[in-house]
This record gives structure tokens, C-alpha cells and sequence, in this order.
């Protein structure tokens, strides 16, 4: 929870944290450490320096450390689980709904799991997906069209395979697709920014809500046009949030092209945890004002109200939660600790 | 015979390399640092060794540099023979092979590779066109000249004498060589992606859209020469604490080409950075 100076209660949940183990000894070959460290690279860049980790820590900080960065530390209130398998590189995986789903199980009212699928797994995939559904009652997936896999070099969403999956995925009651679009963290051959693809699942199928993780960045200006057209398209911050420290007047130019296109009810807050961490991302938000002379150029503003929208709201709008009786139940569970 | 490592011959190689750019960052290989080691052997075969700012880097990309890498060596009239290698990559294996029989992408790759490479360049170098149009404008607005009827007056010649600081100077020679490159010498300066000359009512979306190019390559850009800085700072003391020559020459282009400590973000960044 964030409390503005006026004492306005901001409710905050985090659209996309990992759990994950990078340990050497869960690296099943040197990609296992190179996908690790690249992700330091990310976290060495853009983590403010006197918050910055540890090469150890950032391997493997475990469970209460996370709780901590994410509800004591920093001002998450809820988090979403976004699940990174790569089992080829780790050999329990790197950040599985299996291990996240300990967490959940411990924090029960602070988390909510996300599951993922790749349609070229098929009828186990689709076997899979049944079976996550009704072990954990998943109401959204991650996927990496990007991803290669075998002789395959990503999928699109409009590929027959992939409408499969949507459908089954609509058919358990899976209502969140998010997709990566953004910085290439596995190797590519076709452009794998190119966003065409959601437009075609957006329209196949109404019912699902398609959160496009890092804005489709960058591939902005594709990404606002599709969004427009579609009303179950959103944008997820991850990744474009961590500029607004180093470099404002950039963040400053992104967050207007998004207020201006989507708008403030389709735009969702996600800190990337453990890249970066939620305490300065949200405090910066908060604070941050757009440039006088962007706001002239583009009439974009970002309102408290759209603050609180894109912190928060959205995503409890996507997700059923009902922010109000949220408050209630944690605060219950803070009160032997606050001792009011 | 292998010739010294400050032989003009290896010197020229460099130059050479000067004119290969990272496709999405727009900026020589040489100033980004990935070029590690040029050697000349007494037969004029030259081997050319890179790196890249992480292991995942787009195999697509990291072929079309080493590809560019290994045509700028060959047009030396010496050259008799170029390879370049690729080290510490995912996909370093595939690229070093296709390299060095001269395959085209979709060989090295096999079957899967469905991209067409000459596409995928043409497609950057007009987004370059459009960062370097955009950072130039940028430059000329904050410099004071705020008349769209006279920036849409001046052709390619008007702008090339028009009077400028140093970095100004750097601005205009390198938007008008692509300019040059792509569209001829001559016609309007400020021209849109097909080389015709913007008009008055379709100037202030065309600065719309250059502003958008600017936010998407940015955006890419920055994360890359972030990850590059803390790659290739973690791993300098490994390289036995004594810097290399390409490390002299790299750090004596930097202290000619850009000589603001600010600038080695990048023109562009630099032109937005807060």
C-alpha cells in the first residue's frame, strides 16, 4: 500500500514478479548462466546503484527475501506470478508455477499464479494446461512467441497451433493471455517484435484479455494502433518502468505515446522483480509529473487518478479482485504485526 | 607470416570497420567496442574477432554485422581473404561456420531460417535514415532555427553549408551520407522514407513519426549499450589488466569523434536524455 501526503490509500499490485532459481547448480549447461547473467546486466543497468545486488544474491534470493522486497520493503500489496520454464537451461526450471505456487501457498492472499503454454508442445501441452488449471486455478498464462524451440524459431499467435491453445484456454476459464513483446532475451530469426500477431488473436477471440509485457517495445507505434483498434488489448510496464529513474525524459515520451493511444484503463504497473525492485520504481511513479512541453505535444497527463488506475486498478479489474474487500482481508493478516 | 600488431595494414582494417554500424543502435561496431582484435597475415588474409553485448544478442543481427564486418575487409585491394569470429554467443558456432565458407543466413542456419537478410537491412537503414533525420532536426530546432518553411527549403547543399558547432558538423555529414546513400545528392535535405520532400501540411506528422522511430530504437538501444557496459566492464580485468591495442584505438576514436563524456550515450540519447 502506498499513502500519498494527503493520505490517499493506493492499492498496488504488481503485474509481473519471478521467483527464480539461478543457481550454479540448477544450470543445466553454460546457457543456464548466460540467461542469469544477462538478466544482472539488466539489473546492474538500470537498478538504482546503492540498491543494486550482489552477483550471489541475485541468483537465487529466495522466497522471504521476495516477500519482503515486494510487501514490506517495497509497496506492493498483490503480485502476479509471470512463470519462465526453460527447462532446456535449468534442470528444475527456472521459475516454474511449481515453485511459485510454494510462495502462493504460504501467502495465499498476496499472489496470484500465472501459468504458461507453448503450442508446439501439443496434445501434452494441451494435457498440461488441463491439469494446471485444475491444480492451481490459474486465470492467466505467459508466453514467449520468441522463443525457439527444436528446429523452431518462435510462433505467432496466429498460427493454428496457437489458436488451439486459445481456445482451450478460454474453454478452463483462462482470461489473461500476456505475451512477451519486448527486449530479445532468447534468440531470434523472424522479427520477433513484430506485433501483428495480437491483432489477429484479439479479434479470434473477444473474451480473452491480451497484456502485451513491455509494451511491444520497440515496436511502440505498431503496438498503439493495434491497441486501439481492439478493446481486450493492454500494455504491461515491465522493463519500460526502470528508465523513469536514469533517463525521465525518455520514460516521459513512452508513458505519453501510451496514455495518448491506449489510455489510462489499459495500461498495467509490473516491477520485474527480481531485476529491479518495487520500493523506488513506485515511489518514482508516484512522483513523476510529464514534461510541461510533452504534455503540450501530445495532451497526454498522468493523472493520480490514472496513477492509481495503472497501479493498481486495472489489474484487479482483469483479475476479479475486489480491491475493497482485498484491503480488509490484508489488513487482518498485518494486524498482529502492526499492534494497533 | 602474421605482421605486427600496429602494422598500417592493421590500421586500415580498422578504418574500414569504422563504416559498419550495429543495425539497430546505429553506431560504428569499432566505438561500441565489440571489435576485440583485427590480425593481418602476410598473405593478406585478416581475421577480425568480436563480441557482443550478451550471449542472446539477435542471431540475425550478429550475422548482418559480421557479414558487413567481413565485406568492409575485403574491399581493401590488399585483402585476400576475410574471417570474422564471433566469441562468447549463443549462436557463435553457426555464425563463425557460415563465416568462414561464406554461407548466406539461411545456409548457416539450415532450413528454419526464414528470414530475408537483405530485407531486414534495408528495413534498418531506413529507421537510421529516420533517427539520424530526427536527431539533426532536433539539433537545428534547439539551435534556433524554428522556421519549418526554411528547413523544407533547404536541399541537400544548403544544409551541408549551412554553419555548425563540432557537434552539429558530426549531425549533418552523417545524416546527409545516408541521405546521399539512399536517395542521391541532390533534391530537398529533409526528405520522407520513399526520398520525396515533406510538405507543409504533412510536416508536423512527419516530425511525429520521426519522434516515434526515436522512442522505439531508443528504447532497444539504451538496454543494449547498458548491458554492453556491464558485460564488458565486469570482464576488462580478465584481459590480464594490460589493455589491448584495439582498447587504445577504440579509446583515441572515442576521445576524437566524441568529445563530451555525455555523447558516449549516443547522439540520440543524448539529444532526449534528461
Amino acid at each position: 500500500m502506498y499513502r500519498t501526503k494527503d493520505g490517499d490509500e493506493i492499492f498496488i499490485i504488481d503485474g509481473h514478479v519471478h521467483l527464480w532459481d539461478g543457481r550454479p547448480e540448477n544450470w543445466r549447461n553454460v546457457h543456464g548462466q548466460q540467461f542469469i547473467d544477462c538478466f544482472y546486466g539488466y539489473h546492474s543497468f538500470l537498478q538504482p546503484k546503492d540498491k543494486q545486488w550482489a552477483r550471489e544474491k541475485f541468483y537465487h534470493y529466495g522466497a522471504e527475501t521476495m516477500h519482503d522486497d515486494l510487501f514490506v520493503r517495497g509497496y506492493d500489496d498483490m503480485a502476479i506470478f509471470q512463470p519462465t520454464y526453460l527447462k532446456d537451461f535449468y534442470v528444475n526450471g527456472f521459475n516454474t508455477l511449481e515453485q511459485n505456487a510454494v510462495l502462493k501457498a504460504k501467502y495465499p492472499d498476496r499472489f496470484i499464479l500465472n501459468g504458461a503454454f507453448d503450442p508446439r508442445d501439443g496434445e501434452a501441452g494441451l494435457a498440461q494446461l488441463e491439469q494446471d488449471v485444475e491444480t492451481h486455478g490459474i486465470k492467466g498464462v505467459k508466453l514467449y512467441t520468441a522463443e525457439w524451440k527444436g528446429d523452431s524459431k518462435g510462433y505467432k499467435l496466429s498460427d493454428a497451433g496457437a489458436q488451439t491453445f486459445l481456445a482451450k484456454a478460454e474453454a478452463l476459464g483462462i482470461r489473461n493471455i500476456h505475451v512477451h513483446k519486448g527486449p530479445t532475451i532468447l534468440p531470434l530469426n523472424r522479427d520477433a517484435f513484430d506485433v501483428a500477431d495480437i491483432d489477429d488473436a484479439a479479434t479470434s477471440f473477444p473474451n480473452l484479455n491480451f497484456i502485451v509485457e513491455h509494451c511491444g517495445l520497440p515496436r511502440l507505434d505498431d503496438f498503439c494502433w493495434i491497441a486501439t483498434q481492439e478493446t481486450n488489448v493492454y500494455g504491461g510496464l515491465a522493463v519500460a518502468l526502470p528508465f523513469i529513474r536514469n533517463q525521465p525524459r525518455y520514460f516521459a515520451h513512452v508513458i505519453s505515446q501510451l496514455l495518448m493511444w491506449l489510455g489510462e484503463d489499459k495500461l498495467l504497473y509490473g516491477s520485474d522483480y527480481g531485476i529491479w525492485t518495487p520500493d523506488w520504481l513506485v515511489e518514482d511513479f508516484m512522483a513523476f509529473e510529464i514534461p510541461e512541453d510533452l504534455t503540450q505535444e501530445t495532451g497526454a497527463k498522468l493523472t493520480l487518478q490514472a496513477k492509481k488506475k495503472i497501479l493498481g486498478l486495472n489489474a484487479a479489474r482483469l483479475y476479479g479482485i475486489d480491491v475493497e474487500a482485498q484491503k480488509a482481508v490484508l489488513a487482518d493478516a498485518r494486524r498482529p504485526v502492526a499492534a494497533e | 607470416m602474421a605482421a605486427g600488431p600496429d602494422t598500417p595494414r592493421v590500421l586500415e582494417v580498422w578504418a574500414r570497420l569504422d563504416s559498419v554500424t550495429d543495425p539497430e543502435l546505429d553506431e560504428p561496431v569499432t566505438e561500441l567496442g565489440f571489435v576485440t582484435g583485427v590480425e593481418v597475415a602476410g598473405d593478406g588474409g585478416v581475421h577480425i574477432r568480436f563480441r557482443l553485448p550478451t550471449y542472446w544478442c539477435a542471431a540475425n543481427f550478429a550475422f548482418l554485422m559480421a557479414d558487413d564486418m567481413r565485406r568492409a575487409a575485403l574491399s581493401l585491394p590488399w585483402v585476400t581473404a576475410a574471417t570474422v569470429e564471433l566469441g562468447e554467443h549463443m549462436y557463435a558456432e553457426a555464425i563463425n561456420h557460415g563465416m568462414a565458407r561464406g554461407l548466406a543466413f539461411r545456409d548457416a542456419f539450415g532450413d528454419e531460417a526464414d528470414d530475408d537478410l537483405e530485407a531486414l537491412r534495408r528495413t534498418f537503414i531506413l529507421k537510421a535514415f529516420q533517427r539520424r533525420q530526427e536527431a539533426l532536426l532536433r539539433h537545428l530546432l534547439e539551435a534556433g532555427r524554428r522556421d519549418p518553411a526554411a528547413l523544407r527549403a533547404l536541399d541537400a547543399g544548403g544544409l551541408r553549408g549551412l554553419p555548425a558547432d563540432a557537434p552539429g558538423r558530426r549531425l549533418v555529414d552523417r545524416y546527409l551520407a545516408l541521405r546521399d546513400a539512399l536517395f542521391g545528392a541532390s533534391g530537398s535535405a529533409f526528405v520522407d522514407t520513399e526520398g520525396v520532400a515533406v510538405t507543409a501540411e504533412a510536416w508536423p506528422d512527419h516530425l511525429a513519426g520521426l519522434r516515434r522511430v526515436w522512442i522505439n530504437t531508443e528504447f532497444n538501444g539504451a538496454l543494449c549499450r547498458g548491458l554492453l557496459a556491464a558485460r564488458f566492464d565486469e570482464e576488462a580485468p580478465a584481459l590480464d589488466g594490460e589493455p589491448t591495442l584495439a582498447d587504445f584505438i577504440r579509446r583515441a576514436r572515442r576521445d576524437i569523434c566524441l568529445p563530451h563524456p555525455a555523447s558516449e550515450r549516443g547522439e540520440n540519447a543524448q539529444d532526449h536524455v534528461a
